[in-house]
């Protein structure tokens, strides 16, 4: 296996881009990325995009050619391929990626994530993120995403003894940090009172624990090793990418405190890696709801299960912590583009390690990143490492 | 749309699931592969009696076009007696519902489709008198 390493990434803005199309949006994210690795576009061999449902976003299919032509890397035949995991679809295109680079097949590629949501209204857009779970047994019966996420967080406080206010320190957490990026979508700070007086969504959750659903687009470049030797001084080396799968219906798992997934995934990653959570210095996660970032602390093995609260509550995962967790402000502040949500994930990591994330910075080494899909169907991890 | 909600009338209007009398395990909906058995699956049909206990719940209020009249709505985990654990709606005060309660199942409409005005059925639960 060849290493990979990370040698050029961009992002787009997240947020309602009103006045922006895909195509735009997309184009931004790969010309960032391009120039950020100071590559011209030509040495590219191969493209992934991760895309949830241009189908039912913009009726228009066939994204990988879209992309692929308006980034001009139709004109020299090069292969692309969209991948779909609801909203892991990020995670999956990067890991696609990382596949054909370890593999030796292609020395330098580009991951890709786009999804532009704001072109239908916010109905269609609960209705489209529903499907992600399972539509004939939990969409039939009025079950949306919040609802199933509702559902976990109940099961955690009354197993756990978590609390509201638990989830609300997380939601602040992540405004405080996109108060600090400029990619973000809410660049203000909330307070714990804003969130418990924010109407609910599905109970207990309330508007102020979802994440929004954006527009947006992030681009990664991945090349081997002696690639990305010949490009960068600060290459960003992928030590493991990996993925699991899970029941999709609540209904079927064992337990719903914990995303099975997640606790596969994240083995394979560290003992891949020859790495403990210990090790680990900064996290992006998927708080596509606050629970789901408490649930990840104890699945990705920083804190025994149950005990997910403690690490916001005593300041473990701010910025100032021993483990900060999204300092890019996570779905919550920075923006859910969902299929873009993966790869600007590794985006934020690599400014991380790099030393370049501006008034967001923190001191790391080692970097991680979980995608998820849907209600924890799909977990993708990968974990990084400047080199 | 439609075919693919009628193909499953029969498991939604009762609850009919399956067993895999290779291991025991029982499925909600049905399967017709025990993932534990894999290729010694012995898989056979089984109804529920639909009575059983809340394990989780959430009261729905941001709900998809479909449900807009019965805002807000309970989702529920169930847990039945005699099987499996099954996502359904408890109809009673959002104040009664509590993690414990006991339920017993109902049949009651679900939603209707606006355009050609198809009604959906299916079961629901209720608190146990
Ligand atoms: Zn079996």
């Amino acid at each position: 296996m060849e290493r990979v390493a990370i040698i050029g990434v961009g992002q787009s803005e997240f947020g309602e881009l009103w006045d922006k199309g895909f195509r735009e949006i997309v184009l931004k994210a790969g010309i960032d990325a391009l120039e950020d690795a100071g590559l011209e576009g030509k040495e590219i061999e191969a493209m992934y995009v991760g895309n949830m449902s241009g189908g039912r976003y913009l009726a228009q299919e066939h994204i990988a050619a879209l992309i692929a032509d308006y980034s001009g890397l139709s004109e020299m035949g090069v292969p692309s391929t969209r991948v779909e995991g609801a909203d892991a679809s990020g995670g999956l295109a990067l890991r696609q990626a990382y596949l054909s680079v370890a593999s030796g097949l292609h020395e330098i590629v580009i991951a890709a994530g786009a999804e532009k949501v704001t072109d239908v209204g916010s109905e269609m857009t609960t209705d489209i993120m529903a499907s992600s779970a399972d539509r004939e047994w939990e969409g039939f019966v009025g079950a949306t995403i919040p609802a199933l996420y509702a559902l976990m967080a109940r099961m955690h406080f009354t197993k756990y003894g978590t609390t509201p206010e638990d989830l609300a320190l997380i939601s602040v957490k992540n405004h405080r940090n996109g108060a600090l990026n400029p990619k973000a979508q809410f660049r203000r700070e909330i307070k714990v009172e804003d969130v418990l007086k924010s109407p609910f969504v599905a109970e207990p959750l309330r508007l102020l624990d979802c994440a929004p659903l954006s527009d947006g687009a992030a681009a990664i470049i991945l090349a081997n090793e002696k690639v990305a030797r010949e490009y960068t001084d600060s290459p960003v080396f992928i030590k493991a990418c990996t993925q699991a799968s899970d029941y999709l219906a609540l209904q079927n798992r064992e337990d719903i405190t914990t995303m099975r997934a997640v606790k596969i995934a994240a083995d394979m990653a560290y003992d891949q890696a020859g790495l403990k959570p210990e090790d680990i210095d900064v996290v992006e996660l998927h708080d596509s709801f606050t629970i789901a970032e408490l649930i990840a602390y104890e699945d990705l093995g920083f804190v025994e299960k149950g005990r997910g609260a403690e690490l916001i509550r005593e300041g473990i995962t701010s910025l100032d912590g021993s483990l900060p967790a999204n300092p890019s402000g996570g779905l919550k502040a920075c923006g859910h583009a969902i299929g873009a949500t993966g790869i600007r994930q590794a985006v934020e990591i690599t400014y991380q390690l790099r030393g370049k994330a501006g008034k967001r910075q923190v001191e790391a080494e080692m970097g991680l990143s979980l995608n998820i899909g849907g209600t924890g169907a799909t977990a993708v991890i990968t974990i990084y490492e400047i080199g | 749309m439609i075919p693919r909600f009628w193909r499953k009338i029969k498991y939604r209007y009762d609850i009919v699931g399956s067993v895999c009398e290779n291991c025991g395990t029982q499925f909600y909906p049905p399967r017709n592969f025990c993932p534990i058995c894999r290729r010694k699956s012995k898989i056979k049909e089984q109804r529920f009696n639909g009575r059983g206990k809340v394990l989780s719940y959430t009261i729905v209020h941001d709900t998809p076009d479909e449900f807009k009249l019965n805002k807000p709505y309970i989702v529920a985990l169930i847990e039945l007696d005699d099987g499996p654990i099954i996502t359904s709606q408890v109809v009673c005060d959002p104040q009664e519902i509590e993690v414990g309660m006991r339920v017993v199942k109902t049949f009651r409409k679900y939603f209707e489709d606006g355009e050609d005005g198809v009604i959906y059925y299916g079961t629901k639960f209720v608190p146990e008198k």
